[in-house]
């Protein structure tokens, strides 16, 4: 039931106290004359309306969640308690500088610890996500050449197995979209970059390990075959998990990056947000930051950057976001960033080992943080496709992989388990997978109905779409 | 697979109803059951220029978007509201769901015969 | 070192055992060995949970934390009902990604419908997004959502917040919309300007209201101005005054947008807060953002999906009109319970107080040397002029616990009350700058 559908009038909490001046009213051309319908419910009531909410979402807390691309690893509960402290949440951002040392002071280590870790030389918290960073992260390309007068530079070249906030970030850029095909090996073709790369292309923007979970070799190659026609590097940091402490994007020929700190940094989803997408940069960018630098080593102030290309949002970022990635760096410190990145590797190849026999690995290679595998010739025989397969791990208990991503594999189901798993997991996860299997070879009619035991039966999500009911509505 | 005898047909899958001066277009059988069911339409304006192989439009079903191609060059005289609100007449009765009017028709696309359609379709499911 | 990984070392060698392999070294053997990090990071060693608390407690102290505060300019301070901070920190909600899978994710896709029906009742709107990363950057997508092939120009007041300027600008930057602002006149938008610089070439303009310095705009005039040039209009509101304030629908918005940091969440040095965005039915599909839509499941039993996908980056990529993926889900969540919580009544009572103070302060200190700039009504914002210099008086409030105004420059200081500055509290700052 709604909420509103709960609401009785004249029921409500007593949260204020009576105005302890004379009342002023607006005055008659701008008061308010639409009804207020907002919920009235005691504290009881709302609290086990959220209560019954809660009881129907899943979380990491929850059970395995090994979705592709999305490091659904564990949120560890001090970061929590730190992002609650007065001294960070009852902070106004307008504050006078020596009265916020303490917050210039997270910013400022944070961005030292990922700079190091990604070998960077400057960076910004202010994007507030992924997309958003990849949005800051071309801006910066396009006034650097802007700024050297070079205008004719209107292409990114993006690979066809991009997630699509890529291409739809240098859209918003001002940017054509000029798409490389991957190689047989998930790779970028490299043929068809050098045909690409001409003195019209801005940049490239890429992930490695890629979306499939494959490190690209021919990094330096790639990399390389951009900045001889004049482009800059830029790198999704959504694959991070895989490699720090490993190797650094800085150090594969990468100019600028952004990074999800709700993924590889512990930061909590939330059910979709907030999270926190810092970019860094060279130091040939790092002069059209947006937003603030903090600088200073006894006394930390605020400096702007000189050719700053403005603003992504108001303020600084999602800062409680930040202080909980920078506990969380702080605890794993120079030997558990490392362990993280191998460990989710080791987690990964484990299962990938454990199911290639059985399933179809649309890569046969060692794979990085996570692995693709394709439903194809399952569908073919048996009529179970790789969204059957996902609905049917709903009634284990297993969030499902990611499915349909990315858009170069047929069928795909995409599994990263993260570092924060133990074996006997994996290996219960291993075998709800095998037994899935057996049930589309000897009962699919039951999959295709998947899930059953969930509150809910598969969603009419064309009718949602044909005829949207997006609101509650009120008699009038 | 549904097909029209009256109709000529382009290889992106449109179909094409020359009446009078105008040339009447919309999605065969084959694409629409392809593309699954479909959820929204968006249209040009009357009076937007189209040219023969060129996006005029895109369909969107709850996953994914398409393109769908002008078979002719010229001006879009009327647009098929009734489609905006029930784009699911597009996968029930994909022959009666037309998309645009095109008035002023210059050039045409190399357009097939019932029976080359058919023929154009099958060897494509093969490949 | 503070670690996360469950599987202790032996566990792992017999995991690489199975595989064929020897060490963790050989899973890495596509990584270039030159490229390979040899002496580790330079970063300091992890450290236990005992140690990071004490050293981010340490960091926390170095912050001074206001007893009293007058400061507003984007960022407010408002008394949270404890049960948002319950709600927000149960794990299920904590720990879940976004409900792309419907069926598991019931509770979430539901508090954000209920979200978007709050959001749609609060302004008056037909239609709300899930939300997005913050006010400013909402204005940005809502001057960027009402850009059509004819009509690429933006006209935005010069008395919107900064932050939402500059946020504004930036944007334009990248999806070359024309952007011209239109000149203050008196702490408000220069109307005459709007009418002599409107066209047909302008898809929208766009208004705060209460506006940066607290003052009332003429929103209704403006919007008849706007929909004369068949222009869209949009309007960046506060949606705590709305609990008192004519809604953006009633002006005539089509468009409506702002911050929803003053609903339930901290003031937390910036961030994370919320951008709602709203509009009419007409201009549903060019919301960007995630939306969550009611449906039925196969047994008929009502559920809700995140629909109308299609306008989406991960299913239109370059051809979505914005790159957004992440709402601010939690903060939506916060927002919805802290809505929930104080209900019509409260929301009235907040509105009117915060009003109220505002309008006592001002009163006192105009009493005192420092003289009401506004000239029409406020909101909870006000501007005074004072021959004082500000930094003197907002060292000298500092001094007491007191966070005093924004310094707009030496002279005028913009204040904000809320419901959470007492009388007592007022008064002490009267008394203290009456001194200086």
């Amino acid at each position: 039931m709604l909420i509103f559908e709960k609401s009785r009038p004249g029921r409500g909490c007593s949260t204020l106290p009576k105005c302890d001046v004379d009342v002023v009213w607006p005055g008659e051309k701008d008061k308010r004359e639409l009804k207020l319908h907002m919920p009235e419910l005691s504290e009881i009531e709302l609290g086990r309306h959220y209560t019954e909410l809660a009881k129907k979402s899943h979380g990491v807390n929850d059970g395995f969640y090994p979705l592709g691309s999305c490091t659904m690893k564990y949120n560890p509960r001090i970061n929590e308690e730190i992002a609650a402290l007065k001294g960070f949440t009852d902070i106004h951002p307008l504050q006078p500088e020596h009265t916020v040392q303490g917050c210039l002071e997270v910013l400022k280590t944070l961005k030292e610890y990922l700079c190091e870790i990604t070998g960077m030389d400057s960076m910004t918290f202010q994007p507030a996500a992924g997309a958003h960073g990849e949005f800051t992260g071309l801006l910066l390309i396009k006034a650097y050449h802007e700024s050297r007068g070079d205008h004719a530079r209107t292409k990114i070249l993006v690979p066809d197995s991009a997630h699509g906030t890529n291409p739809a970030s240098a859209a918003m850029a001002g940017y054509k979209v000029v798409s490389i095909p991957s190689n047989a090996d998930g790779g970028v073709d490299l043929e068809k970059l050098r045909a690409a790369a001409g003195e019209d292309v801005a940049g490239l923007m890429l992930t490695n390990p890629n979306t499939v979970g494959l490190f690209d070799e021919n990094i330096l190659e790639i990399t390389n075959i951009v900045h001889e026609c004049g482009g800059l590097c830029y790198y999704d940091g959504a694959n991070l998990n895989a490699i720090m402490g490993e190797v650094r994007p800085g150090d594969m020929g990468f100019d600028v990056i952004h990074l999800n700190l709700h993924k590889t940094f512990s930061t909590p989803h939330g059910g979709g947000g907030p999270g926190s997408g810092p970019v860094g940069c060279k130091k040939l960018l790092a002069e059209f930051l947006p937003s603030y630098q903090v600088e200073g080593e006894e006394t930390l102030k605020f400096t702007k950057a000189e050719k700053s290309i403005g603003e992504m949002k108001s303020f600084y970022g999602n800062f409680l976001v930040v202080v909980r990635a920078l506990t969380y760096v702080m605890t794993l410190g120079k030997e558990g960033i490392p362990e993280a990145s191998q460990n989710a590797v080791l987690n990964a190849n484990y299962m990938m080992y454990k199911l290639k026999d059985i399933y179809h690995m649309a890569y046969d290679k060692t794979c990085m943080h996570e692995f693709v595998m394709s439903l194809t010739e399952l569908k073919k025989e048996t009529g179970i496709s790789a969204m059957d397969i996902a609905k049917g791990l709903l009634d284990h208990g297993i969030h499902p992989p990611t499915m349909y991503f990315p858009l170069i594999v047929d069928e795909a189901l995409m599994v990263e388990p993260t570092e924060t798993e133990s074996k006997e997991t994996l290996d219960e996860a291993i075998q709800v997978f095998k037994d899935l299997y057996e049930t589309a070879k000897t009962d699919a009619e039951s999959l295709h109905n998947a899930p059953v035991t969930t509150p809910l039966t598969r969603l009419d999500e064309v009718g949602a779409a044909r005829h949207p009911v997006l609101r509650y509505a009120f008699e009038q | 697979m549904e097909l029209r005898e009256e109709l000529k047909y382009a290889k992106s899958h449109e179909w094409v109803k020359e009446e009078g001066e105008e040339c009447i277009i919309g999605l065969t059988d084959y694409a629409q059951s392809e593309l699954g069911e479909l959820v929204f339409v968006n249209l040009p304006e009357v009076g937007d220029e189209v040219t023969a192989g060129e996006v005029f439009g895109d369909v969107e079903s709850v996953k994914a978007v398409s393109d769908i191609y002008s078979p002719v060059t010229g001006v879009v005289s009327e647009i098929n509201e009734e489609l905006l609100d029930e784009p699911g007449s597009i996968n029930e009765q994909p022959y009666e769901a037309w998309f645009i009017k095109v008035k002023e028709v210059t050039a045409k696309e190399e357009l097939l015969s019932m029976e080359e359609y058919e023929a154009f379709v099958e060897s494509e499911k093969n490949q | 070192m503070g670690s996360y990984v469950p599987n202790t070392v032996e566990e792992r060698s017999k995991m690489l055992a199975e595989m064929g392999f020897s060490s963790i070294e050989d899973l890495f053997v596509n990584i270039p060995a030159d490229m390979r990090l040899t002496d580790g990071l330079q970063i300091p060693e992890g450290m236990s949970e005992l140690e990071v608390r004490r050293a981010m407690e340490k960091i926390a102290g170095k912050n001074q934390v206001f007893a009293s505060v007058f400061r507003g300019a984007g960022a407010y301070r408002h008394y949270i009902p404890s049960i948002v901070k319950t709600v927000i920190s149960k794990e299920n909600l904590l720990t879940a990604y976004t409900p792309y899978q419907a069926e598991i994710s019931q509770g979430i896709l539901q508090s954000i419908f209920e979200y978007q029906t709050m959001i749609c009742d609060l302004t008056g709107m037909d239609v709300s997004n899930a939300s997005v990363y913050d006010g400013a950057e909402a204005a940005a997508e809502g001057v960027a959502m009402c850009a059509d092939r004819k009509r690429k120009k933006a006209l935005i007041s010069a008395a919107a917040m900064p932050g939402v300027l500059e946020t504004v600008k930036t944007y334009c930057y990248g999806n070359q919309m024309e952007l011209e602002i239109i000149p203050e006149k008196d702490g408000v938008t220069d109307i005459e300007y709007l009418k002599e610089h409107i066209d047909a070439g302008t898809a929208c303009v766009y208004i705060q209201h209460p506006n940066y310095y607290g003052n009332l705009e003429e929103a209704q005039a403006i919007g008849e101005i706007v929909h004369a040039a068949g222009a869209k209009y949009i309007m960046g509101v506060n949606p705590i005054s709305l609990g008192a304030l004519k809604t953006p629908r009633e002006y005539g918005a089509d468009v409506a947008v702002g911050d929803g940091q003053p609903l339930g969440l901290p003031m937390a040095f910036g961030g994370p807060y919320l951008g709602f965005m709203a509009s009419t039915q007409e201009m549903m599909r060019k919301l960007p953002g995630r939306i969550v839509g009611q449906t039925t499941d196969h047994n008929g039993k009502t559920g809700y999906v995140l629909t109308l996908q299609a306008r989406e980056q991960h299913i239109r990529r370059e051809k979505a009109s914005s790159n957004i993926c992440s709402n601010q889900a939690l903060c939506a969540l916060a927002v919805g319970v802290y809505l929930a919580a104080m209900g019509n009544e409260g929301l009235q009572n907040v509105a009117l107080q915060c009003t109220s103070k505002a309008h006592y302060l001002a009163a006192e200190l105009g009493k005192i040397g420092y003289e009401t700039e506004n000239k029409g009504e406020f909101f909870h914002e006000f501007v005074t002029v004072s021959d004082t210099d500000t930094a003197k008086a907002l060292a000298a409030l500092e001094e007491k616990g007191i966070l005093g105004g924004y310094p707009l420059d030496e002279k005028r200081i913009l204040w904000c009350c809320t419901e959470m500055n007492t009388k007592e509290e007022m008064d002490e700052v009267v008394r203290v700058l009456k001194e200086v």
